[in-house]
């Protein structure tokens, strides 16, 4: 174990007179449980890092200052450690130390701190400081560490261990045996230059290059036309110039491919849009708005940072779901953090900012138990992957003080280069503040966090494809987030808001000031004055300052006369508000350092030059979507073990190790909460909270996504996700009349026609049945190039693209949430009633999966018929005529019914027989006949538990849609499906719910 | 009517659950205001306006290095003679999750002895924050808020939650001191043993609640203002509105102190 700490980044200068640097080791107290040394033993046995593992571990501080070590002692004592339950030692780490004076680590076991880098947001070090200047403590400085011992392990694993599972090289730094740092200062200056890349003389492979060495993921076509444009003004772009371009034209901040031209060929023929989704999934909620007339409730739709719909007539409810992938990939945890944030200042910079309500996440990951043999290169682990996001989702929305209500986990194992992260946030919106326009004159102000080198071309990589390099590359991509500091800007942000003191707002996202700035003034123009943003330390270039994508910063704008009383607001509650330009009508952007100007571009070029490129899309049904099913072997499935294993396969497993990381209870507004059932953990539906605590209205949120459906036919994933979310909001109680739908693509590599094709595809299958079901597209948002690249052992570069993903939110409205039912069965001696038409349908089926067969139709849903479904069931679920309801999805009849029985505490009883499905054959074995009505998947199904007083009335509701009394709730806890041939499904609730249970049951 | 009786509701940055615990309190006749820490850290005599005084749940400065410490630290250093007083004078103090462990590290609670703080409030068992329901008994000490109350269902939210005393004697002093409020019991309403997750972080002795011993002060780690509607019942689709939400009488309680 080498003895030299090197701690690269915080430069050390040899300077006798820098104050002692101590470190204060906080460890769990003799007779307490070292916890995270547990969890960690546990991990490093699960991903075969280490068996066995000796460790302990400790938290940390690092202080600088003029301290004697009583004092520091006296320090620890009052602000870090917790003596009831921990011990304390402090020892010098500076040169020169007297080591004498605090306690001193022997060389062994062998010691590994780890650091979080510099410019990495360290929240605790932060606060610490603070609260330490705050009571009178001359501190110089201060740093967080962990802290681990290691026993018995060789270095090559020691070192190993500590990269893959104690650290994170994309935001952290690993420091072997003993710590020697002379000075936790950093220094950082940057001479102030003016840089002009010499574009106008640039040949095709010199565009290329700039682009490529530049980071910003502009193609040779989109290079071309900026270098005509400066052509034109005479003049080379400033670097910064060229950054504005980058980050305004990129995928993210965009939608060039999805908003763009494109020539689309099907066995209809060739289409060709000038842009697509405006064609497709706007041109849907368009039909709808001007269908409804006057009963239009959609208030605005695909223009602000989410979309927003009337709720009670005084109050909007705004939605939004936005992706955050390729950080997720990079660095889990802050990627998961960093996007719940994000998302939330979408909420909040919606019309003059929504207070956010609510919070989902949707997540899909290769499959936990993959072995670390099966995984490519570069990859982290997909355990490691999912422990981070939920981490990182869990301490961003608890803190944040937001409920997370709603949620899914996909798993499959094309997911594990790219992990998909959705997060989603509801905000509650007074309709007179839907709208905002900022006013030539205004004042540009930024509060919230400071500008720091985080985060910088995080807009340009994530439409870059990753690589087994990626993690090197792309780590000042990765971020940090700090909830707090969004939680103080969101308390003035509507205090602000209620006292009329700005005219816009909107967030900090991708690409930073400049897409912020960019956004708002785009019909006005703007100057801005870079050097005047507050920074989290120095060096940083005007060109840094403006593409920064550091997190939590909000920006305004706000008229002269308010500014005063803004910023006293702001310093009321300790939030930093800046003023760093001010919009002008002059329809340009002028960007300004110290006086000086260092770029000015036209808005009309940013928002109207990106070259308008035709893209080649073509659809051919694949060879999956026409092939029979495979029926070799049918005969010999246990249908007993199939149920379990659906139930234990990772989609359908219970979720309840995440759902109860995550606070769904703050605000105080849930009605049907994400686990419910006689012990409270049966699978929700949908979530039903109230936005306002002083009424009964409600809303819903739910979502639907089948990615094995896209693998056949993308079509039919589409109309089928569309379908799963709003039958899941419609099983609570929900009106089938006020569901507004978000989409949220994720596709691989759409430069490849037949990828795009198949994402169009999708698009069409969505504006068709958004029509038919009246359900409005309200927001949306893309994620393209999906895509993992990586040389394999023989040396051949392998790509691995994710499925096709279609994330499909509804957020529903409960006019009477005392209405609302769930699905846990309710008292025996009820009939179960099957809802809708079963069909041979078992093409990308749960039951296919876990017995592996390929082919079979893919479920389809019939659009007209599923609206009039949703109708007459909320009449009578409305009625309240229904105890219990239960969408069908994965898994199918059994699955479903199996779940209600478990979460109820009761038995069911079911006569297959009574399945009626749609076509049936002659060539049909009754073993198929069999598997058809437990698994088949259709859409549109729900389950309802009836009593036997309203089972005339229900039945009547009902009239004109397929229904069928199916069975009957029992008392014995025993779920049976039975048919003429005898038992087909036996088995005990106890076992059921094992199955269903124990796969994510983690510690 | 205006009510006379005044509520502080405490805010500081990361406090989150200061809007539904404010509503409680209005919904039990009382009137409220929030209250930043920073115009209380400059003008402390504002909580002479009020007679009771709550530290809502909330993740206070992000509960960095600890729960709660951060805003324990300041309450501790700069008003603890204020809020000291304030009890005096026979005024109410209730903190709740966020707030106990506000209350708890500032030795509002529990004062410190010889060797320091007695009792502390760390790292649930699990290791892990979780949010989920819970039984509990009031211990029928003389703790204003509990009045009356002897079963409570109410949901708790947090990760550092488990109630640990130093030893054995520590807790005895708590027990004889009628400073134990309010135990985690099994859903049946028994106590004896009370595993996870009926006691849902491993607290000694099931505690769930600390009250001084004027019963004036108290702080508890569960959310009574997260059960102030008959919806919010995990159950109640099952079994049916209740007339009342559990989390009401503990605010009434608190507010019938002053009738």
């Amino acid at each position: 174990m080498g003895q030299t700490a090197t701690d690269s980044s915080s430069q050390i200068t040899r300077n006798n007179t820098l104050s002692p640097v101590w470190m204060v080791e906080i460890t769990p107290a003799a007779g307490c449980i070292d916890r995270l040394a547990n969890e960690i033993a546990a991990d490093a046995a699960e991903l075969q890092l280490a068996e066995m593992l000796n460790i302990q571990t400790a938290r940390g501080f690092l202080l600088q200052g003029d301290f004697v070590c009583e004092q520091v002692v006296a320090i620890a004592k009052k602000l870090f450690a917790e003596p009831v339950v921990e011990s304390i030692r402090v020892y010098l780490v500076s040169d020169g130390a007297d080591n004498t004076a605090g306690f001193m680590p022997s060389d062994e076991p062998a010691t590994v701190h780890v650091f979080p880098k510099p410019g990495v947001t360290d929240s605790q070090a932060g606060t610490a400081l603070r609260e330490l200047r705050a009571l009178g403590y001359a501190i110089e400085g201060l740093r967080t560490c962990r802290k681990y011992f290691i026993q018995g392990l060789a270095d090559k694993a020691l070192r190993q261990l500590a990269t893959r599972l104690l650290s994170n090289d994309a935001i952290e730094q690993v420091v072997y045996g003993r710590l020697h740092i002379q000075t936790l200062q950093h220094q950082g200056t940057s001479q102030f230059q003016l840089v002009r890349i010499p574009l106008r003389s640039a040949e095709n492979s010199e565009l290329e290059r700039i682009s490529r060495e530049g980071g910003l993921s502009l193609t040779l076509i989109e290079m071309q036309t900026i270098r005509d444009h400066f052509v034109e003004l005479k003049r080379d772009p400033t670097d910064i110039e060229l950054e504005t371009v980058a980050q305004t034209w990129s995928e993210h901040c965009s939608h060039k491919t999805l908003a763009g031209r494109i020539a689309y060929r099907d066995e209809q023929g060739v289409r060709i849009f000038d842009n697509m989704l405006r064609e497709t999934i706007f041109a849907a909620t368009q039909t709808i708005r001007t269908e409804l007339g006057d009963d239009d409730w959609c208030v605005s739709v695909f223009r602000d940072n989410a979309g927003i719909v009337d709720f009670d007539g005084d109050n909007c409810l705004t939605f939004k779901v936005e992706t955050h992938n390729r950080p997720s990939a990079i660095e889990p945890y802050g990627g998961a953090n960093t996007g719940i944030g994000g998302v939330i200042r979408d909420t909040l910079g919606t019309g003059l900012g929504a207070r956010p309500i609510c919070n989902t996440d949707v997540f899909c990951f290769a499959e936990p138990t993959s072995s670390m043999e099966s995984l490519p290169p570069g990859v982290l682990h997909p355990r490691r992957i999912m422990k981070s996001v939920v981490a990182g989702v869990r301490d961003y929305g608890n803190r944040m003080g937001i409920p997370t209500v709603n949620g899914a986990v996909y798993f499959d194992s094309r997911y594990v280069g790219n992990p998909l992260v959705f997060c989603g946030s509801v905000g509650l919106l007074p309709r007179q503040y839907a709208f905002k326009q900022p006013q030539a004159g205004d004042y540009i102000v930024t509060i919230g966090g400071r500008t720091g080198r985080d985060g910088i071309h995080g807009a340009t990589f994530s439409s870059a494809e990753l690589t087994e390099h990626s993690e090197v590359t792309s780590g000042g991509a990765v971020q940090i987030g700090n909830a707090i500091t969004e939680k103080m800007v969101l308390d003035v942000l509507l205090q602000a808001r209620d006292r009329g003191l700005f005219t816009a707002v909107t967030d900090c996202g991708a690409g930073g000031f400049s897409s912020a700035v960019g956004e708002m003034g785009e019909t006005i123009g703007a100057v801005v004055w870079l050097d005047r943003a507050p920074l989290k330390y120095d060096g940083l270039s005007y060109t840094e300052v403006w593409i920064s994508e550091a997190q939590e910063r909000m920006v305004f704008a706000v008229p002269h006369d308010k500014w005063d009383e803004f910023n006293a607001l702001c310093e009321s509650e300790s939030v930093e508000a800046t003023i760093i330009g001010q919009f002008e009508a002059t329809g340009h952007l002028h960007l300004m350092f110290n006086d000086e100007t260092v770029g000015t571009v036209a808005m009309s070029f940013l928002h109207d030059g990106r070259p308008k490129v035709v893209r080649n899309a073509v659809w051919n049904a694949g060879p999956l979507s026409t092939s029979k099913p495979d029926t070799t072997n049918v005969k010999k499935i246990d249908l007993n073990k199939s149920l379990q294993r659906i139930l234990s396969s990772g989609n359908v497993a219970s979720k309840h190790w995440i759902i109860r990381q995550y606070d769904h209870e703050v605000l105080a507004g849930s009605v049907i909460k994400p686990l419910v059932g006689v012990l409270n953990d049966g699978p929700s539906d949908a979530a039903v909270i109230r936005p306002v605590l002083t009424s009964n209205r409600g809303a819903a949120i739910s979502c639907g996504m089948n990615p094995y459906f896209g693998d056949i036919d993308p079509w039919h994933m589409a109309t089928s996700s569309i379908d799963e979310a709003v039958r899941n909001c419609v099983a609570v109680g929900a009106n089938p009349s006020r569901i507004a739908i978000l989409d949220n693509f994720c596709w691989g590599y759409t430069d490849r026609p037949e990828t795009l094709g198949s994402l169009v595809r999708a698009a069409l299958a969505c504006q068709e049945l958004a029509i038919q079901l009246k359900t409005p597209f309200i927001s949306g948002k893309d994620s393209l190039n999906n895509e993992f690249s990586y040389t394999d052992d023989a040396g051949n570069r392998q790509t691995i693209s994710i499925p096709s993903t279609l994330l499909i939110s509804a957020l529903g409205q409960v006019d009477d949430i005392t209405k609302c039912v769930t699905m846990d069965l309710k008292s025996a001696g009820n009939s179960l009633f099957l809802v809708g038409l079963t069909h041979n349908e078992l093409g990308g089926s749960h039951f296919h999966l876990v017995n592996s067969l390929a082919g079979g139709e893919v479920p389809k849903v019939d659009g007209p018929l599923a609206s009039r479904t949703f109708y007459q069931m909320h009449r009578a679920i409305n009625l309240r005529l229904v105890r219990a309801c239960h969408d069908l999805s994965e898994g199918g009849l059994a699955t479903a019914v199996a779940e209600m029985a478990f979460a109820g505490g009761f038995g069911a009883e079911i006569d297959l027989a009574k399945v009626v499905v749609v076509g049936q054959s002659n060539d049909r074995t009754p073993e198929q006949l069999r598997h058809i009505r437990l698994f088949s998947e259709s859409n549109t199904r729900f389950i309802c538990e009836v009593t036997p007083e309203n089972r005339a009335a229900f039945v009547e509701c009902l009239e004109g849609i397929s229904i069928a009394e199916i069975g009957k709730v029992t008392n014995n806890e025993v779920f049976r499906c039975f048919d003429s041939s005898g038992d087909a499904i036996k088995a005990t609730n106890a076992e059921l719910k094992h199955a269903w249970q124990s796969p994510l049951d983690w510690t | 009517m205006q009510s006379k009786v005044k509520v502080l509701v405490l805010r500081s940055p990361g406090t989150n659950c200061d809007a539904e615990t404010a509503l409680a309190f209005q919904q039990a006749g009382a009137t409220t205001e929030f209250v930043h820490i920073n115009r209380l850290l400059e003008s402390p005599q504002l909580i002479d306006e009020y007679q009771i005084m709550c530290f809502p749940g909330g993740f206070s400065y992000g509960d960095d290095i600890g729960a709660g410490r951060i805003l324990a630290s300041q309450v501790g250093h700069f008003l603890f003679q204020t809020v000291s007083s304030f009890r005096d004078a026979g005024k109410l103090v209730l903190g709740i999750c966020n707030g106990f462990q506000v209350l708890i590290k500032t030795g509002l609670l529990v004062p410190p002895d010889e060797s320091g703080f007695p009792v502390t409030l760390t790292w649930n068992d699990s290791g892990r924050y979780t949010c989920r329901w819970v039984t509990l008994r009031s211990a029928n000490n003389n703790c204003v808020f509990l009045r009356d109350i002897d079963l409570l269902y109410l949901p708790v939210a947090h990760a550092e939650g488990r109630f640990v005393t130093r030893d054995e004697k520590a807790l005895a002093r708590l027990i004889d001191g009628k400073c134990v409020a309010l135990r985690y019991v099994n859903p049946d309403g028994s106590n004896g043993t009370v595993p996870f997750p009926a006691n849902p972080n491993g607290s000694d002795n099931n505690i769930a609640g600390i009250c001084d011993s004027t019963g004036h002060v108290f702080g508890l780690m569960p959310h009574p203002e997260r059960h102030m509607h008959p919806t919010q019942h995990p159950r109640w689709t099952r079994e049916g509105l209740a007339e009342t939400a559990d989390g009401f009488k503990l605010f009434q309680n608190a507010v019938a102190h002053f009738a």
